[in-house]
C-alpha cells in the first residue's frame, strides 16, 4: 500500500502524511535545484560595475526564491574609518590601511560564514574588488573550510567612457565624498583606482584559476569567457548576465481596461472591456504617442480584455500567454462575497497567507513567479517595453523590479487604469506612477486585519519565494506612497505626474555596522 | 451599451462600445486567440500562441577540426530549436560532397594542394549555401545551421558576405579540442560508421581519419578574438570546460547559448513513465486529480523493484505536482522532486468528462482537435504546443542533469519523447506512451537509443488515434470510433 497522501492546505501540494519532518519547511513548490550554499565572488578594479551586478543579481534570486545577500566589504570599512579623507587610504604602501581593509574582508567573511549556515541563506556575494590572487586564495580558503561553492564573477572594462559614467552615476555621490565636489571627487576616484591597477591579477583561465569556477564579464557584456560552470544555478547565473544591458530605457508596466468582469467584481474569466476601459484604451495610445519611447515593443496576455487595450494602440504587439491573470481554478468568475459563500475555508485560507496560498485547481503567486520568469528574462534583453496585464500578474513584476518580497508582493497596489513607468537609475529603479484620469472601479484588497496564521503548514523550498534583498532598517516608500507628495529633502525637482523621485544620498541614515547598504535608490 | 457574444461562423465574438467604435476581436476556433475580426480572413500572424523572436533569419555557422562534436552539436541544436518551435534545419557538407564525388578514396582528397579536389569543395559549400538561401526564402526556414569546417578565413568571410547581402544574421559555433581521448573517442562513434569507411577496416579507417584531421590543421584559423572581435560567436574549448562568448545579438542566440552552455557528454540514462493507472483512468476520464487504481498501486510497487534492478548510480527522481505521480513515486522509497510544469495537459472545461460526454457536450471542439491534434487548445485550457512552451525549462534541466526517471502523463511524456526523438509536431499527440511501460533513452552517437520494458500489470489503453473523419459535421459514430474501451 502506498503511503497515504494529503493535499497541504494552502498550497495545495501532496505531501505523504507520515512525512516526519513536516515540522520542519520544505520551502517552495518548486524543485529544490540549489544545493550547497554558493559564494559569489566579485573581482575588478573600482567603478566596473560590481556593487551594480550585486545588487541586480541578488534581486533576480530572491525573487526567483533562492534566499541571497550582498556583502559589500566597501560598507564595513566605511564603518571601520568614519571619515574617508582621501585616495591615500587605498595605496598599497599605506599599512595601517591594508591591516583595516583586510579585517574589513573577515568580518565580511564572517557574516557571510553566518548567513549561509545559521540565516538559512543560500547565496552570498562577496562585494570587493578581490584584486589579488592573495586575496582570492584566502577566499577559496574559506570556502573549503565551510564547505561552501565559490564562483567568481570578474568584470573587465576599459573603455574610458563607461568608466568615468559609472563614477558619476554612482561615485561622486556616495557617502565617501559628501563633503567633495562632482569634480574634486572624481579626480580622487581615478587616483584610487590608480592605487588598484598595479597590484591587479585578473583570472587567468589558461593557469592559475583554471580549475576555477568563473565568468569574466568583459566590455559591459559584450564579451563573456565561463569558466567550468558546474551547476544549475551557475548556470542560470551566467544566462541572467548575458542578458541583462545598461542601456537607458523605460519599462511601462500597466493592466488592461476595466472589464466587464471588474464591474461586476468578479475574479479571473475572459470578458471584453467595459465602456471605460475601452476610454482607457484610447488614452492609453495617446499617452504612448506623448512619451515617444523609441522602438516601443509592446506586449499583451492572451486573454481578451488585455488584447483589447492592446489593438487601440495601433502598433504590432506579442501576445504571451504566461502574462495570464492568475487562474482561480474553482473560484473563476465568482465575486469574492461568491467566494466566501461557497469556499468558505479556502477564502479564508487565502488571506492567511495569499502568496503561497493556491486556488483548488488553479494556481498561487508562487507558481505565477515561475510562470513569469522568462517574461523577465526578456525584459531584461529588451529597451523599451509595455506590458499590458493583469492585477496579480503585475504585482509579480513589480516585486521583481522593485526588489518587493514575498509577503509583500500579493498587497502591492497596482490600481486600474494606471501606467507605472520604471527607469533603471543607479543601482535600481525610478518609479513613476501615472494614473491617466478615466474612472475605474477598484479592484485591490488589503490585507484583512484579523488574520492569523495556521501552525507550520507550509513548503518552502528553495524555489519560487521571493525574499527582498535583505537590507537594514532604511524604510522603503511603499507603493501606496505614489500618490502622494514626493518625499522631502530630494535633489531633484519633481517630475510630472506624481512622480516618485530617488532618494538621495543625504536623505539616507549612513550605513549601520555589518549591515548590507541599498545604495542610492532605496525602492 | 451592453456586451454582445454570439456565436458566428463557429466563432466565438466579441463586440464591446459605443455605436461610434465598433471593433470586434474574435477568437480563433483552434488556438483561442483573440484576433480583431477582419472579415473572413484572419490576421494570423498576430495570432500566434508564443511571442515571434525571431525577425531575420540566422544562420548558425560551424567551425572546427574534423571530430571535434560540430555534427553532434549541429543536430542537438536543430532537434532542440524545432522542438519550440523555430524551424530549423541542418545543412551539412560533408554530405553535398558525398553527393558529388560517390566513392571516396582516402585523405588525399583533402589535401590542401589537390586543386580538383579544392574546386569540388568549394563547390559543394556554394550549393549548400543555395540551399540555405532557398530555406529561408521558400520553406519558412528561420534558422539553418552550416555544418562544415569552416575553418580558414577566407571561408568564414565568403559565409559573412552570403548572410550580410541576403540580411542573414550570422553567428558562429567553433568547437576546440586538444584531449587525444575525448577525439579518438569521437572517431569510434561516428566517424567509423560513415559512408566514407563502409569497406574498411576499423585500423585503417582510423589512420586515413587522422590523416584526414592533420590536412585541415595546417590552414586552421581559429576565430581570432582580437581581429573578429566585430563577429558574433561562441567557442567551446574541450567538450564544455570553457566557453568564450562574443557579442550576442538577439533572443534566439541568447538562447542557443544557453542550450549549449548546458549540455553534456557524459553516458547517462533518462527513465520516462507515466504515473500508475488511475481512478479516471479506468472510467476514460480525462485530466482531474485522482489517486492510483489497485493495479496503479501495484505499478508503482514493481516500478521500484525495477528501478533497483537497472543499478543507477545517483538517480534523480522527478514527478507532477498530481496526486497519481506523486502516489507512485512514493512506492520507490527515495527522495523526489515535484514540479508543477510536468502536470498534465489542461483540458479546460473537459476536464474529467469522458470522450463520449466531450462529443456530446461540445461536438465541435472534438472535431477541431482531431483536426490539428498539436495546435488545438481547450477552451480555458492548453495546447500540446503551450505545454511545449511550459516544459522547455524541465528539457533544460535534464540536459544538465545525469540520470533522471520523470514519472508523468501521457500529453507530458509524448511531448518529452518527441524531444528525445525529433518528432515533429503532427506526430508529437499521437505518440504511443501506454501505461505501466517505462521508457530507457540513451544518448548515443548523434541520436537516442530507446528500449521499452513493459513491467508486466494490466492496464486500460488511454491512446486515442485520429479518427478518419474529423469533419465539423461528422456523426458521433464517425467521432468516438477510436476511444478506447473503459467501465
Amino acid at each position: 500500500m502506498p503511503r497515504e497522501l494529503t493535499q497541504n492546505r494552502i498550497q495545495k501540494i501532496w505531501v505523504s502524511s507520515k512525512d516526519d519532518r513536516s515540522p520542519t519547511r520544505r520551502r517552495g513548490a518548486g524543485p529544490h535545484l540549489a544545493n550547497p550554499p554558493t559564494v559569489i565572488v566579485m573581482v575588478g578594479l573600482p567603478a566596473r560595475g560590481k556593487t551594480y551586478m550585486s545588487k541586480k543579481l541578488t534581486r533576480y534570486l530572491n525573487w526567483i526564491g533562492i534566499p541571497t545577500k550582498v556583502f559589500n566589504v566597501g560598507e564595513y570599512r566605511r564603518e571601520a574609518v568614519k571619515n574617508y579623507s582621501s585616495y591615500d587610504f587605498f595605496k598599497a604602501d599605506n599599512e595601517n590601511a591594508v591591516k583595516i581593509r583586510h579585517q574589513c574582508a573577515l568580518a565580511a567573511l564572517r557574516d557571510v560564514k553566518s548567513y549561509l549556515t545559521d540565516e538559512g541563506g543560500q547565496m552570498a556575494v562577496f562585494d570587493a574588488t578581490n584584486t589579488t590572487r592573495e586575496r582570492r586564495d584566502m577566499i577559496l580558503d574559506f570556502g573549503s573550510a565551510n564547505s561552501f561553492k565559490i564562483f567568481f564573477i570578474e568584470s573587465v572594462c576599459d573603455d574610458p567612457n563607461v568608466i568615468a559614467s559609472n563614477i558619476m552615476e554612482v561615485k561622486v555621490s556616495c557617502p565617501d565624498y559628501q563633503d567633495c565636489n562632482k569634480t574634486d571627487a572624481m579626480l580622487d576616484f581615478q587616483k584610487r583606482i590608480e592605487c588598484y591597477k598595479a597590484s591587479y591579477q585578473p583570472l587567468d583561465p589558461d593557469l592559475y584559476d583554471r580549475e576555477l569556477s568563473f565568468i569574466k564579464v568583459i566590455d559591459v557584456g559584450r564579451r563573456f569567457l565561463v569558466n567550468r560552470v558546474r551547476d544549475h544555478i551557475q548556470s542560470k547565473i551566467m544566462y541572467y548576465l548575458m542578458n541583462i544591458h545598461v542601456q537607458p530605457r523605460a519599462i511601462y508596466l500597466c493592466r488592461h481596461g476595466e472589464s466587464l468582469d471588474n464591474l461586476q467584481g468578479r475574479l479571473g474569466g475572459d470578458s471584453g472591456l467595459s465602456p471605460r476601459g475601452r476610454k482607457f484604451a484610447t488614452t492609453l495610445a495617446r499617452f504612448v504617442e506623448q512619451q515617444k519611447p523609441k522602438n516601443l515593443k509592446v506586449w499583451s496576455s492572451q486573454l481578451c480584455r488585455s488584447i483589447q487595450t492592446a489593438e487601440d494602440l495601433g502598433v504590432p504587439y506579442e501576445q504571451w500567454k504566461v502574462l495570464n491573470e492568475i487562474d482561480a481554478g474553482v473560484c473563476e468568475e465568482l465575486t469574492y462575497d461568491e467566494m466566501k459563500e461557497r469556499f468558505p475555508e479556502e477564502f479564508a485560507l487565502r488571506d492567511e497567507d495569499k502568496y503561497y496560498y493556491r486556488y483548488p485547481s488553479g494556481e498561487s503567486y508562487q507558481d505565477l513567479v515561475q510562470r513569469v520568469e522568462p517574461v523577465i528574462m526578456e525584459m531584461e534583453r529588451q529597451e523599451n517595453v509595455l506590458v499590458i496585464c493583469h492585477q496579480a500578474i503585475m504585482r509579480c513584476l513589480l516585486a521583481y523590479f522593485l526588489d518587493k518580497s514575498a509577503e509583500e508582493m500579493p498587497y502591492l497596489k497596482c490600481p486600474l487604469h494606471t501606467v507605472l513607468k520604471l527607469t533603471p537609475v543607479a543601482y535600481g529603479c525610478k518609479v513613476e506612477s501615472i494614473f491617466l484620469n478615466v474612472e475605474a472601479v477598484n479592484t485591490h484588497r488589503d490585507r484583512p486585519e484579523e488574520v492569523r496564521k495556521g501552525p507550520g503548514t507550509l513548503i518552502r523550498r528553495n524555489s519560487v519565494t521571493p525574499l527582498t534583498s535583505p537590507e537594514s532598517n532604511i524604510k522603503k516608500p511603499r507603493i501606496e506612497d505614489l500618490e502622494e507628495a514626493p518625499m522631502q529633502g530630494l535633489n531633484h525637482p519633481p517630475a510630472s505626474s506624481a512622480s516618485l523621485g530617488l532618494c538621495s544620498p543625504s536623505h539616507l541614515p549612513l550605513s549601520l555596522a555589518g549591515q548590507q547598504w541599498l545604495g542610492k535608490v532605496c525602492l | 451599451m451592453e456586451a454582445d457574444s454570439g456565436c458566428r461562423h463557429g466563432l466565438v465574438s466579441l463586440t464591446v462600445g459605443g455605436p461610434a467604435e465598433q471593433k470586434e476581436l474574435t477568437q480563433t476556433p483552434l488556438l483561442k486567440i483573440w484576433v480583431p475580426w477582419m472579415g473572413s480572413s484572419l490576421n494570423r500572424r498576430r495570432g500566434s500562441s508564443v511571442p515571434q523572436f525571431t525577425n531575420s533569419p540566422t544562420m548558425i555557422v560551424m567551425v572546427g577540426l574534423p571530430a571535434r562534436g560540430k555534427t553532434y552539436i549541429s543536430k542537438k541544436l536543430t532537434r532542440y530549436l524545432n522542438w519550440i518551435g523555430v524551424p530549423t534545419r541542418v545543412f551539412n557538407v560533408g554530405q553535398y560532397r558525398r553527393e558529388a564525388v560517390q566513392t571516396y578514396k582516402n585523405f588525399e582528397f583533402f589535401r590542401a594542394d589537390n586543386e580538383e579536389a579544392m574546386a569540388i569543395r568549394k563547390a559543394c559549400a556554394a550549393a549548400a549555401l543555395k540551399d540555405v538561401a532557398a530555406y529561408f526564402t521558400k520553406e519558412q526556414g528561420q534558422v539553418a545551421v552550416f555544418d562544415a569546417t569552416n575553418t580558414t578565413q577566407e571561408r568564414r568571410a565568403i559565409i559573412m558576405r552570403f548572410g550580410k547581402e541576403r540580411g542573414y544574421k550570422v553567428f558562429f559555433v567553433e568547437s576546440m579540442c586538444d584531449d587525444p581521448d575525448i577525439i579518438a573517442e569521437n572517431i569510434q562513434q561516428v566517424k567509423l560508421g560513415s559512408p566514407d569507411y563502409v569497406d574498411r577496416d576499423t585500423e585503417e579507417a582510423m589512420r586515413d581519419f587522422i590523416q584526414r584531421i592533420k590536412c585541415y590543421e595546417a590552414t586552421y584559423v581559429p576565430i581570432d578574438d582580437e581581429r573578429d572581435r566585430k563577429l558574433s560567436y561562441i567557442k567551446i574549448f574541450n567538450v564544455g570546460s570553457r566557453y568564450l562568448v562574443n557579442r550576442v545579438q538577439d533572443h534566439i542566440q541568447s538562447r542557443i547559448v544557453y542550450y549549449l552552455m548546458n549540455i553534456h557528454i557524459t553516458p547517462r540514462s533518462i527513465y520516462l513513465s507515466r504515473h500508475g493507472e488511475s481512478e479516471l483512468n479506468l472510467l476514460g476520464r480525462i485530466g482531474g486529480d485522482s489517486g492510483l487504481s489497485p493495479r496503479g498501486q501495484r505499478y508503482a510497487k514493481a516500478l521500484a523493484g525495477f528501478i533497483e534492478g537497472q543499478n543507477i548510480s545517483n538517480l534523480k527522481v522527478w514527478t507532477s505536482h498530481m496526486k497519481r505521480t506523486i502516489q507512485t513515486a512514493e512506492a520507490l522509497g527515495v527522495q523526489y522532486e515535484q514540479w508543477k510544469a510536468l502536470n498534465e495537459i489542461d483540458a479546460g472545461v473537459c476536464e474529467e468528462l469522458t470522450y463520449e460526454e466531450i462529443q456530446e457536450n461540445f461536438p465541435e471542439e472534438f472535431a477541431l482537435r482531431d483536426q490539428d491534434k498539436y495546435r488545438y487548445r481547450y477552451p480555458k485550457g492548453e495546447s500540446y504546443e503551450d505545454m511545449v512552451h511550459r516544459l522547455e525549462p524541465v528539457i533544460m534541466e535534464l540536459e544538465r542533469q545525469e540520470n533522471v526517471l520523470v514519472v508523468c502523463h501521457q500529453a507530458v511524456m509524448r511531448c518529452l519523447l518527441a524531444y528525445f526523438l525529433d518528432k515533429p509536431a503532427g506526430d508529437l499527440p499521437y505518440l504511443r506512451c501506454p501505461l505501466h511501460t517505462v521508457l530507457k533513452l540513451t544518448p548515443v552517437a548523434y541520436g537516442c537509443k530507446v528500449e521499452t520494458f513493459f513491467l508486466n500489470i494490466e492496464a486500460v489503453n488511454t491512446h486515442r488515434e485520429r479518427p478518419t473523419n474529423v469533419d465539423i459535421s461528422r456523426k458521433p459514430e464517425d467521432a468516438l470510433q477510436t476511444v478506447p474501451d473503459h467501465i
